[in-house]
């Protein structure tokens, strides 16, 4: 497993347990129907000043009365400015959080968890493979590629949702491209006015040319989609060292202790959530492990 | 012969019985709060002990798969029963813990945290295994990269009178898990129950300075081969065994044996074992929100691997199903416990065995999946 090391995170209380440091919502973004983003700025601006997060960790976001859900960080890791979160409404936090105005506070612990090797990754060709609401923990690993474009070799995203109006951040896949990053997108059903590809993101891994012995596939998405990308990737001969998940369980305290998101001897929240693949081969395919 | 000195540490002192009421003065005139066995109600709890009366002198406890039986047997021995339901987990890893009160002032929240005191327990008759478990709580909760401050200000303040156990119950299996039945480390006195007189290890300054005045003598050669053979017996009489010579591979290697789904079906799910676990360490957060919406109160509270909603996220229960979850549980415990925290997570206290109420005995379970092993 890679050892990865980051300062002490700024929003993490060690004296009081899951005391949060406050946020105020700064703007909102509609990104599509039950999915928005949240631009937080710490209320306290030396906290602000102090936080910074790598692509792929995430934040314990709390409403008080309702409680804590995880969610990770979409904006750029480069912009000290504030702090992106892709939230869809689901469940009782999440629906809460979609109420919030602009102006209103909300609780944040963190940075939490590995994150993507985005320093291994330099001199590789990266190809990421997302799906739904996986692609936002996968934003600021896109961002870190287009501030350091020349360290990476050939860049692709192919990323899939449910229709074409669940295709998250759409306007942003022109910059990308003019960056030289091949986006590629799917839906798994089109409708009158889509004329692009059909289908689930494991099956248009035909498509593309893979040099297996430079190439790491990043993938986040629903475990059912993850199973078929490590296939194809397999398929392709890419090493299960190359191979970087990020996986989702369900994480209560992000410092591995509470026990909820444990996957084998891993606690997701401190452990992953992002895993080289090698490390987790063993307890993926135990059903309901 | 009275004697104004103190023992030295690791030195084996023996003292007249009555003299142990002495102790737990000593021990109250310090600040400590004297838990230990109690009987109530037909079962032994831990509760606070004033005096040596209010141990369970003359009582064994009976222990089987799904039962507990507390019996008066009129010998003259103080910890010759084998605790109950209840370990010393509800003390340094509360059930219940208020972590802090908000209140919404002008659209923002205002935090304070309970100004509760810290208690300071003196444990009094932790068993080996018990004491192994506090050991492998230690681990969780006071991690190089995680510490829990409510665990850790309970246990840096706790003083630890072990026992050793003379007589062991039938869901015991300790001596399997090697933890017991013979206190090895961990504590501030270590008493052994003889006949007529307790011997006492001393384990820490604190525990020295305590025996101070304390009348007591260094106990003969002939007393500590009494106590060896008294642990040599008892390690004999172990109810249950289990080899542990292939964990945690075996399970790691079975995941997917069919008797998962066997046990799965015997299991309730009711929770029992991992609240009589005192090594489980799961737990939860909840907010209590006051009716107007402007105060909450959050709490940790216990969780169990067994509860259906313990797994459970956006898209959807990760193990829906009671094999699922006893796999989950038993296989943390005796599989991948060991690579989180480099130990196995059981300590051969019987306490899953005796409170499960399906008879469900993971001495019994394990042994399955290595007799069916494909």
């Amino acid at each position: 497993m890679v050892t990865q090391q980051i300062a002490r995170p700024a929003a993490i209380n060690t004296e009081h347990l899951l005391e949060p440091q406050w946020a105020e919502v700064t703007s909102i973004t509609k990104e599509i129907n039950d999915v928005s983003t949240y631009w937080l700025k710490f209320t306290d601006p030396a906290i602000q000043k102090a936080y910074t997060f790598e692509p792929g960790q995430f934040n314990m976001l709390y409403m008080p009365g309702f409680g804590e859900s995880a969610i990770s960080i979409c904006s750029d890791s480069n912009d000290h400015s504030k702090i992106g979160h892709s939230v869809r409404f689901v469940g009782n936090v999440t629906n809460a959080i979609g109420r919030l105005k602009v102006g209103d506070v909300i609780g944040l612990r963190g940075p939490f968890g590995t994150y993507w090797p985005m320093k291994e990754l330099e001199g590789k060709d990266v190809f990421i493979s997302c799906g739904g609401i996986g692609l936002p923990p996968l934003r600021p690993a896109i961002y870190h590629i287009l501030h350091n474009r020349e360290k990476y070799g050939k860049v692709t995203l192919l990323y899939g949702a449910r229709t074409p109006a669940d295709l998250m951040y759409t306007n942003e896949f022109d910059d990308w491209r003019k960056a030289n990053i091949d986006v590629q997108v799917t839906v798994d059903r089109g409708d009158s006015s889509w004329t692009g590809r059909v289908g689930v993101v494991p099956m248009w891994f035909y498509q593309f040319r893979f040099d297996s012995r430079k190439t790491a596939v990043l993938t986040c998405g629903p475990e059912i989609m993850i199973h078929f990308v490590i296939y194809e990737a397999l398929a392709r001969r890419i090493p299960l060292e190359s191979i970087f998940v990020s996986m989702e369980r369900n994480m209560k305290c992000g410092q591995g202790s509470c026990g909820h998101c444990q996957l084998g001897p891993y606690f997701i929240c401190k452990d992953g959530p992002v895993f080289r693949f090698d490390a987790i081969q063993p307890f993926f395919n135990v059903e309901e492990f | 012969m009275p004697n104004d000195h103190k023992p030295e540490i690791g030195s084996t002192i023996v003292i007249q019985k009555e003299t142990f009421n002495a102790i737990l003065s000593r021990l109250k005139e310090k600040g400590y709060e004297t838990i230990g066995p109690r009987v109530k109600n037909d079962t032994l709890i831990y509760a606070p002990i004033e005096q040596m009366d209010d141990l369970p002198r003359g009582y064994i406890t009976e222990q089987d798969a799904a039962r507990f039986h507390l019996k008066h047997t009129g010998h003259s021995r103080y910890f010759d029963a084998i605790p109950g339901a209840q370990s010393w987990k509800q003390f340094l890893f509360p059930p219940r813990a208020e972590l802090f009160a908000l209140r919404k002032v002008n659209n923002l929240w205002e935090a304070s945290t309970p100004e509760t005191k810290t208690p300071s327990y003196a444990f009094i008759g932790v068993r080996a295994c018990e004491l192994a478990a506090i050991q492998i709580q230690d681990n969780i909760f006071m991690r190089s990269d995680f510490n829990d401050p409510i665990y850790r200000a309970r246990r840096e303040r706790v003083f630890i009178l072990s026992v050793d156990c003379m007589y062991p119950a039938g869901t015991c299996f300790c001596v399997s898990m090697e933890t017991g039945p013979r206190v090895k480390a961990g504590f501030d006195l270590n008493l052994t129950e003889l006949e007529d007189v307790f011997l006492l290890t001393v384990g820490s300054e604190i525990a020295r300075d305590l025996l101070k005045g304390i009348p007591f003598e260094l106990a003969s050669a002939f007393l500590l081969r009494n106590a060896d053979q008294g642990l040599e017996r008892a390690a004999s009489q172990m109810g249950r065994k289990l080899d542990i010579s292939n964990l945690p591979d075996l399970i790691l290697n079975n995941l997917d044996h069919p008797h998962w789904q066997e046990v799965g079906a015997r299991c309730l799910s009711c929770t029992n074992c991992t609240q009589v676990c005192p090594t489980c360490f799961c737990w939860d957060a909840t907010d209590e929100m006051s009716l107007d919406g402007k105060e909450t109160h959050r709490e940790r509270v216990w969780d169990s691997c067994f509860n259906p909603g313990y797994s459970y996220q956006a898209g959807g229960n990760t193990r829906p199903t009671i094999r699922s979850r006893y796999r989950q549980w038993l296989s943390h415990k005796l599989g991948t416990w060991k690579q989180q925290n480099g130990t196995l997570g059981c300590v051969g206290c019987g306490r899953c065995i005796t409170w499960c109420p399906a008879e469900i005995d993971l001495t019994k379970e394990i042994p399955m999946l290595q007799e069916e092993a494909r």
